[in-house]
C-alpha cells in the first residue's frame, strides 16, 4: 500500500532490476563464502571432497534462489508475509509434536530429498511478519501497550516452540531479530528497559532455579554455562571444546600457520572443526590478520544493508533489510564470541562459513529478500 | 489507508535514528570481538602456541636392546629373542570378522581367542592395533606375510623378547625377567621413564635383577606428532639410545648342565669354585625350573606346581639355602683350637663313644667309640667326641671368629637373590637373639655344625677354598661387563698358620683316601686330579629320648622330610688345590653316600672340562659309575628337553 505513495514508475523492471541489485553485499558475500569453501577443503585435510565441493554446490544454489528471490517484487513478499509467518509456525508444530512421538530432539522434517528445517525457515518468516506488520500499522500507534503486545506474541510463540525442540541457539535468534525490527520500527525505548530488567530477573531466577524441582534449563544447558565460566574445570570433557578452540585460535598468533598447516584442526584436537567452530581453524591457519580481516568483511556487510536500509524510503523495505542484517549480525557474533571463549556454546554456526547446506540457503534467502526490497525500493 | 507526508518523513527519521543507533551497538560488538581476537591471537599467543605444540607433540621412549648373559666362554644363558607376532587395526581391515576368519585358517587358533581378539578390536578405537597371536613360529609367521593381500589391516610384526635358551639350568642364578610392577616403580626414586611403557620387562630376581642397571642400557626418544585420537601421523626426529651391557659369568654352562642333571630330582645344591680366584664355576639348584614360563606369564597351574612341590623348585639352594653344616664344620672347629693355642698338632682325645656333660650325654655317631683318636684322625673318622672336647676348651667365641674368617656367617655380595648370611653364633649372637646367656651344651652342639650354625653350600664352598688356598678368597660371578674383565683383587692371607692348615688338608685327604676315611669309596685315583674333602650329615630333627630309648630308627626308614641333610666339601687336586667343591643332598641320609658321589663326579667334570673320565674311578667302580653316567639325563640346552647321554 504505501509503495503506491511513492513513484513507482522509476523502480527497475525486468532483467535490468540486475544492474540495480546491491553488488557490493553480493561480492562481500561471495568473498566469504569463498572462504568458507577454502577453510572447509583445509579442514578436511586437503580432501576436497570430503565437505568444500558440497558446500560450493550449495553456494551456488543459494546464489541463484537469492537472485530468484531478489527479482520478485518486494511488496510480493510483503503480501506473501502472513502465508509465511503461518505455514513456519504449523510446520513448527508439527516438528515438535514428532519429536514428542518419535523421542528426543528432532529439528528437520524430510520431504524427499531435502531436510527442511521449520526453525531456520521461521528466522525469515518472522522477520518478514514483523516489517508487514508495522508497515501496516499506524505509526502513532506503535508504542501503545496493545500494538506492542502482537508482535511481541508474534515472536514469543515460535520461540517457546524452538525452545522446546530444544534448540537454544535458533530460539535466541529469533527473540533478537524480533527486538530488532521492534527497535528498529520505533518502540518505545522504555520497553527495552523493562524486558531487558525482565531479563537480568529472570537469569538470576534460572541460576536460583539449579537443582530445584522447577529447573528452567536442561542440565547439559547449565553445564555448558559452568563449561564458560570456567573451562579448565573439565578439560577433557565439556570444556575441550572451547580450551582446544581458544589454543587453535591463539596458537595461531599474528600471520597463522599457514593454509592447510593449522596442527589443531589438522590432527582433530579441534571439535566440530568443520561446523561451528570453522572460525578457530582460519584464525589458526591465517592468524590475526585473516581473522580481522573476515571481521571487517562481515562488518562491511551488515554496514551496506544499513546503509540501504537507511536510503530506502520505503518503511517495510527498510525494517526488512534491517530484520535481515540483525539477524545476520547477531549469528556472527554469538558464534565468534563462543568461539573466542565470551558466551556459552550454543550451537549457532557461522554464516557463509559453517559446513551446512540448510542454514546456507536460508541465510542466501535473506540476502534474497534484502536485495528485492533494495531493488525495488521507491525512487 | 494512506500515509501522510508527515506520517511517511516520521518514520523515515526513526528508522534513520534506530537503525544509526542499532549500527552503533553492532559497531561497538564488532570493536569487542577484535578486541578479544588482538587478546588471544597477540598477547596471549605464546601461551597457545605452547599448548598447541603440547597437544601435537609427544615424546615417546624407545626401548633399548637388553644386554645379553653369557658363560664364562661366551655362550648364551639370556638373550634376546626376535618375537614374531601378528597385530589387526579395524580401520584398514575393513570387515574385521572376515579378516579373522581368513587369518584363523594360517595360524593356529582357538575360538575362544578369536572371540576375545574380536571383542578386543571391536572395543578399541579403529586405529589401535590389537594383538591377535604372539610368539609364531617362522612358518606361521611368514605364510601370513605372503598372504598379506588378502589380509587387510592385519600387520605381521617383530618385537624382542627375553628368551633363556638354558632355562633350566640358569633359572636360579641369572632369575627372569617380568613386567614391571607397581612394587618395582615403588622401590625406585625417580624410576627412569622407560619402566612405565607397557609391556617393558625388568629383571625379577638373580642376576637379571641385580645386575638390572647394566643389562637394561638407555632408551631412545622420538618425537611424534599424534593427532587427537593419538594416531602417530608422522615422526618428528629420532634419537637412538644405547643397548644394555653384556654380562659374562664366572659359570661354566656346561659344567653347570652337568651338575644340574646330576642332581636329578634330588632336592639338592652344588657349588663349585676356583679356590685362586673365587670364580663360580658351577652354582646348581635343584629341582629347577623353566624360567621362559614366568617372561611369557606363568599360568596358575605351573606357578601353583612349583609352589606346592615339597622340593621346592623355586629357591635357589646354593645360596639361599641355609643348613646345619654337620661334620663339615669341624675344620673350623679344629683351625680355632689350634690358633688359639688351646690344642696342639699332636693332641689326643678318648672316645668311648659320649661325652656327658651337666648330667646329659652328647653321642658320638659311633655308638661304640672311636677309641684315642689324633687330630687327622678325628677329621678321617668323623669322631665327634674329639670336638665336643676341644670345643669346650677353645670357647664359641674364638669358634665364630675363625668361622667368619672362613667365610661363615657373613655375606658374599653376589648378584644373586635372596643370598642368606648363614648364622655363626657366639655369645652376643644369642643374647641378641634369644636373649639368653651361652651355655656348654650350645658349644658342643655347634662344634659339631649343628645347633646354631647354619651355613649356605656357597658359604661351604668359600670356607673350603680358604682352607684349601690359605687365602681370603671371595666368591664371584660376573667375570666380564661390556666385554671388559672385572678385576679381580688378590686375595689376602688368612694369617693362619700354614702347618695347621696343612693338618686340615691332611685330615680331609684321609677321609677321601686312606682306609677308613668316611669317604672313601668317593676317592679319584687320578694321581693329578687327588681329591680331598669332609662329609657331614645333619639332624633335621631332635632325636628324644624315648626314640633312642627304643633304638634310633635308620634313616631310610624315615619319611622323606625327616631324614638327615647330607653334606659335603672337598676340593682337588690335593697338591695343587684348583677347585673347591660343596654339596648338599637335602634329606639325603649320609653325607658319605649322597653328597659325595655328587661332589667326586661334578669336580672331575670341573677339572677335566668335560664328561668325567673313568679312569679317574676306582676300578671296582667302572660299571656303576658308566651306567649312571650313561643314564644322566641331561637338558637340551636349545629345546629345554631331556635327553640321555647315547642320544646326544
Amino acid at each position: 500500500m504505501a509503495f503506491y505513495e511513492n513513484r513507482l514508475k522509476h523502480v527497475p523492471t525486468g532483467i535490468r532490476k540486475v544492474l540495480y541489485l546491491n553488488w557490493q553485499v553480493i561480492v562481500l558475500v561471495t568473498a566469504v563464502a569463498s572462504v568458507g569453501i577454502l577453510m572447509l577443503w583445509s579442514v578436511a585435510g586437503g580432501n576436497f571432497d570430503l565437505w568444500a565441493r558440497r558446500q560450493a554446490q550449495v553456494f551456488a544454489a543459494g546464489m541463484v534462489l537469492m537472485f530468484m528471490v531478489a527479482m520478485v517484487p518486494a511488496w510480493f513478499w510483503r503480501s506473501m508475509a502472513g502465508i509465511a509467518y503461518l505455514t513456519s509456525f504449523v510446520l513448527l508444530i508439527i516438528v515438535d509434536l514428532y519429536g514428542v512421538i518419535g523421542m528426543g530432539a528432532q529439528r528437520w522434517i524430510d520431504i524427499g530429498p531435502l531436510r527442511l528445517q521449520p526453525s531456520e525457515m521461521m528466522k525469515f518468516s518472522l522477520v518478514l511478519m514483523l516489517a508487514a506488520y508495522y508497515d501496516w500499522l499506524d505509526i502513532r500507534k506503535v508504542s501503545r501497550p496493545f500494538w506492542v503486545l502482537v508482535p511481541v506474541f508474534l515472536t514469543c510463540a515460535p520461540t517457546v516452540l524452538v525452545l522446546m525442540q530444544p534448540n537454544l541457539g535458533t530460539s535466541l535468534m529469533l527473540l533478537m531479530a524480533g527486538a530488532a525490527v521492534m527497535f528498529a520500527a520505533g518502540v518505545s525505548y522504555w520497553y527495552f528497559a523493562v524486558v531487558i530488567a525482565g531479563v537480568v530477573g529472570t537469569v538470576v531466577a534460572i541460576f536460583q532455579s539449579r537443582g530445584t524441582d522447577w529447573q528452567l534449563l536442561h542440565d547439559y544447558q547449565f553445564r555448558r554455562i559452568d563449561t564458560f565460566l570456567d573451562p579448565t574445570a573439565d578439560p577433557l570433557g565439556a570444556g575441550y571444546n572451547i580450551i582446544q578452540a581458544k589454543i587453535a585460535l591463539g596458537s595461531g598468533g599474528w600471520s597463522g600457520k599457514g593454509f592447510m598447516q593449522g596442527t589443531q584442526s589438522r590432527l582433530n584436537y579441534l571439535p566440530e572443526k568443520q561446523t561451528d567452530f570453522i572460525f578457530s581453524t582460519l584464525a589458526e591457519e591465517f592468524g590475526f590478520v585473516g581473522a580481522f580481516s573476515l571481521l571487517i568483511l562481515y562488518a562491511l556487510i551488515i554496514g551496506f544493508c544499513l546503509i540501504s536500509a537507511l536510503q530506502n524510503r520505503d518503511r517495510f523495505s527498510s525494517l526488512l533489510i534491517i530484520g535481515v542484517a540483525a539477524n545476520f549480525f547477531f549469528y556472527i557474533a554469538v558464534n565468534l564470541s563462543m568461539v573466542m571463549g565470551m558466551a556459552p556454546v550454543v550451537g549457532v554456526p557461522l554464516p557463509l562459513m559453517s559446513y551446512g547446506g540448510s542454514a546456507m540457503l536460508v541465510i542466501l534467502a535473506g540476502f534474497g529478500l534484502m536485495q528485492s526490497a533494495h531493488v525495488h525500493r521507491p525512487r | 489507508m494512506r500515509r501522510t507526508q508527515k506520517d511517511v518523513e516520521d518514520s523515515a527519521r526513526t528508522i534513520t535514528r534506530r537503525g544509526l543507533l542499532m549500527g552503533g551497538a553492532m559497531t561497538a560488538m564488532v570493536a569487542a570481538l577484535g578486541a578479544r581476537m588482538r587478546y588471544l591471537q597477540i598477547d596471549q599467543a605464546e601461551e597457545f602456541r605452547l599448548l598447541a605444540e603440547e597437544n601435537r607433540v609427544s615424546v615417546e621412549l624407545i626401548p633399548p636392546g637388553r644386554g645379553l648373559i653369557q658363560d664364562r666362554n661366551g655362550k648364551l644363558i639370556a638373550g634376546n629373542e626376535q618375537n614374531y607376532r601378528v597385530v589387526i587395526t579395524r580401520e584398514d581391515a575393513g570387515d574385521v570378522d572376515r579378516v579373522m576368519h581368513r587369518l584363523a585358517g594360517l595360524i593356529p587358533m582357538t575360538v575362544e581367542e578369536m572371540d576375545a581378539t574380536l571383542a578386543d578390536v571391536k572395543k578399541n578405537a579403529a586405529h589401535i592395533e590389537v594383538v591377535v597371536k604372539d610368539r609364531l613360529s617362522w612358518e606361521e609367521f611368514s605364510k601370513v606375510a605372503i598372504n598379506a593381500p588378502a589380509l587387510p589391516g592385519v600387520i605381521p610384526e617383530v618385537g624382542l623378547s627375553r628368551i633363556y635358551p638354558r632355562g633350566y639350568d640358569f633359572a636360579h642364578v641369572v632369575g627372569y625377567v617380568g613386567a614391571v610392577s607397581q612394587k618395582d616403580l615403588d622401590e625406585q626414586d625417580d624410576p627412569d621413564p622407560i619402566l612405565r611403557l607397557p609391556k617393558f620387562q625388568i629383571g625379577k630376581i638373580g642376576t637379571e635383577r641385580w645386575m638390572e642397571n647394566t643389562l637394561r642400557g638407555r632408551a631412545g626418544t622420538r618425537r611424534v606428532e599424534k593427532n587427537a585420537f593419538g594416531r602417530v601421523m608422522r615422526e618428528l626426529d629420532r634419537q637412538e639410545g644405547t643397548s644394555g651391557g653384556d654380562i659374562r659369568l664366572t659359570i661354566d654352562a656346561d659344567l653347570q648342565n652337568f651338575a644340574q642333571a646330576r642332581l636329578g630330582e634330588e632336592s639338592a645344591a652344588v657349588v663349585v669354585m676356583d679356590v685362586r680366584n673365587g670364580d663360580l664355576l658351577c652354582c646348581a639348584s635343584a629341582p629347577s625350573f623353566n624360567p621362559n614360563l614366568f617372561v611369557r606369564g606363568i599360568s596358575h597351574t605351573d606357578y601353583a606346581n612349583l609352589t606346592g612341590n615339597d622340593h621346592r623348585p623355586l629357591a635357589n639352594k646354593a645360596v639361599s639355602g641355609a643348613y646345619p653344616p654337620g661334620s663339615t664344620f669341624k675344620m673350623v672347629t679344629a683351625l680355632a683350637a689350634l690358633e688359639a693355642g688351646s690344642i696342639d698338632l699332636g693332641y689326643k682325645v678318648r672316645c668311648p663313644g659320649y661325652l656327658e656333660y651337666g648330667g646329659r650325654r652328647f653321642h658320638c655317631h659311633s655308638r661304640g667309640g672311636h677309641g684315642t683318636l689324633s687330630l687327622t684322625q678325628s677329621l678321617q673318622k668323623s669322631c665327634d667326641v674329639y670336638y665336643y672336647d676341644i670345643a669346650q676348651k677353645v670357647g664359641i667365641d674364638k669358634m665364630a671368629e675363625m668361622g667368619r674368617k672362613l667365610g661363615l656367617g657373613v655375606r658374599h655380595d653376589l648378584p644373586m637373590s635372596a643370598i642368606t648370611d648363614g648364622i655363626m653364633p657366639d655369645r652376643a649372637w644369642k643374647k641378641g637373639r634369644y636373649d639368653q646367656d651361652w651355655r656348654i651344651g650350645d658349644t658342643i652342639n655347634a662344634s659339631i655344625g649343628q645347633g646354631y650354625v647354619l651355613a649356605s653350600p656357597m658359604q661351604l664352598a668359600v670356607m673350603t677354598a680358604r682352607i684349601a688356598s690359605g687365602r681370603a678368597v671371595e666368591p664371584r660371578l660376573v667375570r666380564m661387563i661390556d666385554g671388559k674383565e672385572v678385576p679381580i683383587p688378590e686375595a689376602p692371607p688368612l694369617g693362619l698358620e700354614e702347618r695347621h692348615l696343612a693338618a686340615m688338608r691332611q685330615g680331609m685327604w684321609d677321609v677321601v683316601n686312606s682306609q677308613g676315611g668316611t669317604a672313601r669309596t668317593n676317592r679319584i685315583v687320578d694321581p693329578t686330579m687327588v681329591l680331598a674333602g669332609k662329609t657331614g650329615t645333619s639332624q633335621v630333627r631332635n632325636i628324644s629320648a624315648a626314640e633312642r630309648a627304643r633304638g634310633v630308627i635308620r634313616n631310610d626308614q624315615l619319611p622323606w622330610n625327616r631324614r638327615d641333610h647330607a653334606l659335603y666339601v672337598g676340593y682337588a687336586p690335593y697338591d695343587n688345590p684348583r677347585y673347591a667343591v660343596s654339596v648338599i643332598v637335602e634329606h639325603g641320609s649320609g653325607g658319605s653316600t649322597a653328597a659325595a658321589p655328587i661332589a667326586r663326579d661334578v669336580i672331575l667334570a670341573a677339572l677335566t672340562g668335560g664328561r668325567p673320565p673313568l679312569a679317574a674311578y676306582p676300578k671296582d667302580q667302572h660299571g656303576r659309575i658308566e651306567s649312571m653316567l650313561k643314564d644322566l639325563k641331561l637338558r637340551d640346552p636349545e629345546t629345554g628337553a631331556i635327553t640321555t647321554t647315547d642320544q646326544a
